[in-house]
């Protein structure tokens, strides 16, 4: 921090402060009685419902880093695997639809774990009574999406639920990899003094389904960010081969991701507002709403984590690829303060920026 | 971004710091509440106690809709939502609020349909859609939201809608205000007045607190500039000797507020002789209530309510808080067995509840800016 600045918490305050942290670090406990739409939003609900349900009963050490994706070793490869479900609402928005979507999201969870997809699978339930021309329609932007990451669907499923049982369409896409690289990434793998790089715009996926629904009566000329990222991960690892980790920011947005490095490598994150690129119609919308737009999901961006003299060459390799032309510096990582995601604020004060417990919730006034 | 980002200037910031470092006293504390919740949230939001020198503390009130709703009314609203022919809606904040059997999140959850809107009119819309359903508006806040309810009732009334009508928990500030210049616990040296009820009432009703309180008071805008110079607004008073009411929001409060606003409230809404508000308890004419004449739309007269007083929880000092007798972290149980996730009280809930606030903001090592750390008496230093 400035030099000259002077420390602002006492005794008793602090004494209260540890006492948080240790209650923050206990085993997580799902009080609720019934799942709610909290647990599904990407925030401490369902970190908590992961941990205390899902991490409990599979709890393996291929699962417990809980990345993107799983790194299995066979003998003569290193394979990555994921799977992720789609469930987006409306199906067809400015910029894509829940097809391109499938594919881009599994695409970019094998990407940010270094490895390159390769074979995908497409699990699809549908609604009794969904149109087929919108199914044809969300299989053909698939097609056009695999097309342009390289990838194949080699494998599915279909099911059909009674009318009112599902919203239309849902899809849930598995993907395989391969790292073929010679690197280790993971977000644990944070160190004090590196750097914190977003490969462009934040929240744009996040505020168009958000306009997309017509429930807000807000026009704003946005498009989701939907893209697949393996082009701009090899672009960075290329330049850049001593990446300590990359993640793609979806559910929760950036902010969540900067917690789950500050406490998975038990490093403090500091980042500046003012260098986090926000489109203005973004955050004009976030700004009516009162949300922020560190929380708005995105999905075809990475927030990636690097050593601190390698940043410059890094944010220059991002920048020299048509998705990452407003890629930029954000923060670094700390000593001080681990555990915790501090944010310099554009009016110059600092505060800390917490994961949500749910959806963000548009305020009264 | 033009109309925010000249209000949140670093460098017209760290100038106000010193103007107001340079307008302390040697030796003297100051303390000034903030009445409403949009304030403490821009505060922490911002990191705006990093500008103030440590002779100066902000207090935090009671302005805070959703936290001054007392347990006991949103056991009302959960009745009234799990009838099969009602469909209840309200806005987002409210809907992690817990009641003594849950929120609203909760009852969802269980299959009650409730509904999360952006403003009254949208549950207009839900009613227009549903009418062989009863639509109910679960309705908060002070003097800033009551007016979009009234036109909501008005227009319902106007389309002849015949299933909308409203769980009714507007209040009004002033009476809060009294109520915590009465009590004993709390000596402050000023307010930093609320600006979106301001918008709706003016500057007028704070005239008692400057003439018989000899407090100033000083309406403020919501960006942390507008908060920075309410504080050296108030400063400057103080260090002439003056009680007054300010307008520093003038260019969005008028200071005889907005008639057509007061005119939709005291068409469609009546004071109510007493309510309950959490923490502060019972108050008299500090709330509203449909008028007779729009009985129809009176969710209290339509269905049966319990109406139950339920006691807060033992360990929530909400109470405290929203009076700004205890800071947030000085609670008992703040930030341990009550946190965002599991809250207690009301103020953990809003991003406007001053816990809240704190916790998600605030809890960590912060630092004075040099400007504010070089004021008279304060024991300014390296870190």
């Amino acid at each position: 921090m400035t030099a000259g600045r002077a420390e602002q918490v006492t005794d008793r305050e602090q004494q209260v402060l540890d006492r948080i942290d240790r209650a923050r670090r206990r085993r997580p406990k799902v009080r609720e009685e019934r799942v709610t739409m909290s647990h599904g939003a990407g925030g401490k609900a369902t970190q908590t419902l992961i941990e205390a349900v899902f991490l409990e009963e599979f709890r393996n050490p291929l699962l417990e880093p809980l990345e993107d994706a799983a790194e299995l070793r066979v003998p003569g490869a290193r394979l990555a695997l994921t799977t992720d479900s789609y469930v987006v609402s409306p199906l067809f928005f400015p910029g894509g639809d829940i097809g391109d979507l499938a594919i881009n999201g599994t695409v970019n969870d094998l990407s940010v774990s270094g490895a390159t997809p390769m074979y995908l699978s497409a699990g699809f339930i549908l609604e009794e009574g969904f149109p087929v021309a919108d199914l044809t329609r969300v299989a053909a932007s698939m097609r056009v999406a695999a097309a342009a990451a390289g990838v194949s669907v080699v494998t599915g499923d279909t099911k059909v639920v009674q009318r009112g049982k599902a919203d239309g369409c849902y899809i849930n896409t598995a993907g395989v990899g391969v790292i073929d690289r010679d690197i280790t990434l993971g977000v644990a793998r944070a160190r004090p003094g590196d750097a914190v790089i977003v490969s462009g715009p934040i929240g744009d996926h996040g505020v168009t389904i958000m306009l997309a629904r017509g429930e807000l009566d807000i026009e704003a000329d946005l498009c989701s960010d939907t893209a697949p990222l393996n082009g701009l991960v090899a672009a960075l690892l290329d330049a850049v081969p001593g990446v300590r980790a990359m993640r793609d920011a979806t559910r929760g947005g950036v902010a969540t991701i900067l917690n789950e490095i500050a406490v998975a490598a038990g490093v403090g994150v500091l980042a500046s507002e003012d260098d986090i690129p926000v489109r203005p119609e973004v955050r004009g919308a976030c700004e009516l709403l009162g949300i922020d737009p560190m929380y708005v999901a995105c999905e075809g961006r990475l927030v990636a984590v690097v050593p601190g003299d390698q940043a410059s060459e890094a944010v220059r390799a991002l920048r020299g690829h048509p998705l990452g032309a407003q890629a930029a510096v954000i923060g670094e990582v700390t000593a001080s303060q681990p555990g915790i995601v501090r944010l310099t604020t554009a009016f110059g004060g600092t505060r800390i920026v917490d994961l949500l417990v749910g959806d963000p919730l548009p305020r009264i006034c | 971004m033009r109309f925010v980002d000249e209000f949140r200037d670093a460098d017209k910031a760290r100038a106000l710091a010193a103007k107001i470092a340079a307008l302390c006293e040697p030796g003297r504390q100051y303390k000034f509440m903030e009445v409403c919740g949009g304030h403490t949230h821009t505060i922490y939001k911002h990191g705006l106690e990093d500008y103030l020198p440590e002779a100066i503390t902000l207090v935090h009130g009671p302005g805070c809709p959703v936290c001054v709703i007392p347990m006991g009314r949103l056991d009302d609203a959960m009745h009234l939502a799990a009838r099969p022919d009602v469909i209840m809606t309200s806005f987002g904040d409210m809907m992690r609020v817990p009641g003594s059997n849950g929120s609203f999140f909760d009852a969802k959850a269980n299959g009650t349909d409730i509904r999360m809107v952006y403003s009254p009119l949208d549950s207009l819309k839900i009613a227009r859609q549903n009418p062989d359903r009863k639509v109910v508006f679960m309705a908060i806040g002070f003097e800033t939201t009551a007016p979009s309810t009234a036109m909501t009732m008005l227009r319902a009334a106007a389309e002849g809608l015949g299933n909308f009508s409203v769980f009714c928990n507007h209040i009004t500030i002033i009476p809060a205000i009294k109520a915590i210049l009465d009590s004993p616990d709390l000596r402050l040296d000023g307010f930093i007045g609320p600006g979106h009820v301001s918008t709706v009432i003016g500057c007028r009703p704070y005239e008692f607190i400057a003439r018989n309180y000899r407090k100033p008071v000083v309406v403020a805008g919501f960006e942390p500039l507008d908060i920075l110079q309410s504080i050296y607004m108030l400063m400057l008073q103080l260090s002439q000797d003056r009680s007054e009411v300010e307008n520093q929001y003038s260019r969005v409060v008028p200071w005889n507020g907005n008639p057509v606003a007061l005119k939709a409230i005291g068409e469609t809404m009546e004071l109510r002789p007493y309510f309950e508000w959490r923490g502060l308890g019972f108050i008299s004419h500090s709330a509203l209530k449909v008028r007779e004449k729009y009985a129809a739309m009176d969710a209290e007269l339509l269905f049966e309510v319990p109406g139950v007083r339920v006691a807060d929880p033992k360990a929530c000092q909400c109470g405290e808080v929203l009076k700004g007798v205890l800071k947030p972290w000085e609670c008992k149980v703040f930030g341990t067995a009550c946190t965002p996730e599991t809250p207690i009280g009301t103020c953990m809930v809003s991003p406007e509840g001053a816990c809240a606030a704190y916790y998600n903001y605030g809890r960590m090592h912060r630092t004075r800016v040099p400007e504010a750390a070089r004021a008279a008496g304060s024991r300014a230093g390296g870190s």
